[in-house]
């Protein structure tokens, strides 16, 4: 028999967090702090709306790129928020969760062999979905001393004559880091010079502590080589929703309106409909989850400082990436020994790229009831280390 | 500051100091100012638990009261609903918009001893004109918390991207 398989899908590694899961699921009674999406509830009026579409009996597909109101209050969104101005019409696309809209827009930016920029470390995604639109992943390093952000430097030594685009992800999952407006200016300079497209995940782009969210896509030259990414998941905990949306120039978008057309039709229309009620009058709860979040960052900061794990300070998402390179051992091997020996569950800093190598990714979507009695842990496990 | 201690110990008054500096980003001292400031200006009045009588063995009944009254020259309210309040098995007093003025709350050991109440203490002050007295069948949420049985379980997948 021929091999049925393809060789682009063969190249594909597992996500080095599946493994870690299947080691983790093994294990009765572990505490973890290794989710990441939020733990609170959808709020309430949100689920309710959603409810209520049910009962309304709208179980039918919706227009391909979703509904015209939803797309409206997207819109507005965007404005209200970080000042982006997209037309609802041709510019704007619901999708199934953010997930999708980072492989549609691969699919349609990317000819086989284009180059395409990932800082890392960063969200286990974009490099498995450049290389099933036959693209080239190029790895960029990022670096502790620069708080994980990425310098124009960086992409400068990266690009090459088929380099197309530069995912930006920040704020990062899995460091926390953020990218001022400077910043950002510094990495725009360069795109706009070597004509670079960008895909920008800005998921949690709500989740940002003592600072507001800056696009890139709203800095002078950007928006029309920009795709933005964005979604319900984080900013509304609302991950089994899968729903998310991508905006940018109507070329790309049209593109993508066809990849999404065809394999997927359209985004559930529930949460189509939830959606629609979680930005007309979410606000509130938006403010109320990320401040729980940044008082859960002090403490999980502070308690490290204090137990001697070094960890520079996040200021977005839902992580800290503490280093563990003092122990003198691999990231999956402390990860590992920490879930033996203290039964408490973190994701070694390599599942999101080898450049994790000596840090962990600890999630505070827990309460800090629940994080206190892990540091507890955590502390006894480096105490035996330090002894 | 201030506003913002307060959201943070309304729903849990037990946290320590020492949390509540490290969660705002203030110092500890400055949070233990803060909070005996607030107390002595009446702005933080007690520091009550919630509980869920229903979940414990003993019997407690509650009733709600909608009261009307005539008010007393000079001193419209004031003075009834502190003659009202002042009873210890009165737990919420407010005064109302609408069809009536009073709302009384009461807890007893059993619809006897609020009717006792009612007839003995409530209704024959001489400004209260009417009352109307329901009782509490079940609690759901108080302090804008459930009151539900047990801690509900993370059912997240343990390790997720
Ligand atoms: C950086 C980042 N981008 C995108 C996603 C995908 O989110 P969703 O598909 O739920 O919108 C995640 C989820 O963990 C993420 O961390």
């Amino acid at each position: 028999m021929r091999n049925p398989l393809s060789k682009t899908i063969e190249e594909i590694k597992p996500s080095g967090i599946r493994k870690f899961f299947d080691i983790v699921s093994e294990m009765k009674d572990a505490i973890s702090l290794g989710v990441g999406e939020p733990d609170f509830d959808t709020p309430w009026h949100i689920r309710e709306e959603g409810i209520y579409s049910l009962e309304k009996g709208r179980t039918f597909y919706t227009s391909n790129a979703g509904l015209k109101e939803l797309k409206i209050e997207i819109c507005r969104y965007l404005k209200r928020r970080f000042d982006l101005e997209y037309n609802y019409e041709d510019e704007t696309l619901v999708t199934v969760g953010g997930s999708e809209a980072i492989d549609a827009a691969m699919r349609v930016m990317i000819d086989p062999g284009d180059e395409v920029l990932i800082p890392e470390p960063c969200y286990v995604s974009y490099l498995p979905c450049v290389q099933l639109a036959y693209g080239v992943p190029v790895g960029i390093p990022l670096q502790e001393k620069n708080q994980f952000k990425l310098t124009k430097q960086e992409v400068l030594d990266n690009i090459t004559e088929k380099t197309k685009i530069l995912v930006l992800p920040f704020p990062n999952n899995p460091t926390g880091a953020v990218m001022t407006k400077e910043d950002l200016q510094e990495i725009a300079e360069v795109c706009v010079e070597k004509d670079i497209f960008v895909l920008s995940d800005e998921i949690y782009a709500e989740l940002t502590y003592g600072q507001r969210h800056t696009s890139i896509a709203s800095l002078p030259g950007m928006r029309e080589r920009t795709i933005v990414i964005n979604g319900f998941s984080k900013s509304y905990a609302m991950t089994g929703w899968r729903l998310g949306y991508a905006t940018g120039p109507s070329e790309i978008i049209k593109q993508m309106i066809k990849v999404h057309q065809f394999a997927i039709m359209c985004a559930p229309t529930t949460s189509q409909y939830a959606a629609i009620e979680a930005l007309r009058n979410g606000d509130a709860d938006v403010e109320r989850m990320s401040t729980a979040y940044d008082q859960r960052r002090r403490f999980l900061v502070e308690s490290f400082k204090r137990m001697g794990l070094e960890c520079f300070e996040p200021f977005g998402a839902f992580y800290v990436f503490p280093s563990i390179q003092k122990f003198g051992m691999s990231s999956e091997e402390f990860a590992t020994r920490l879930l033996q020996e203290q039964k408490v569950a973190v994701v070694p800093g390599t599942a999101f790229g080898d450049s994790g190598e000596g840090f962990l990714r600890i999630s505070y979507a827990y309460s800090i009831d629940n994080l206190k009695i892990a540091l507890v842990r955590i502390e006894e496990f480096i105490k035996t280390l330090e002894k | 500051m201030k506003e913002k201690i307060l959201n943070a110990i309304a729903k849990n008054s037990k946290i320590s100091k020492e949390d509540l500096a490290i969660m705002l980003g203030y110092d500890e001292i400055r949070i233990e100012q803060e909070i005996k400031e607030m107390e002595e200006e009446g702005i933080i009045c007690g520091y009550p638990t919630l509980i869920n009588w229903d979940n414990v063995n003993c019997e407690k009944v509650t009733a709600l009261i909608e009261v009307k009254v005539t008010p007393q020259r000079g001193q419209g309210f004031e003075k009834i609903a502190e003659r009202i309040y002042k009873f210890d098995e009165v737990e919420t007093v407010y005064l109302m918009s609408g069809g009536f003025d009073l709302t009384v709350m009461i807890v007893g050991k059993n619809m006897q001893e609020i009717s006792n109440f009612v007839w003995n203490k409530l209704a024959p002050l001489e400004s209260v004109t009417s009352t109307a007295t329901y009782f509490v069948l079940k609690k759901y949420k108080e302090h804008g918390l459930a009151l539900v049985n047990g801690v509900s379980e993370d059912e997240r997948m343990l390790i997720t991207p």
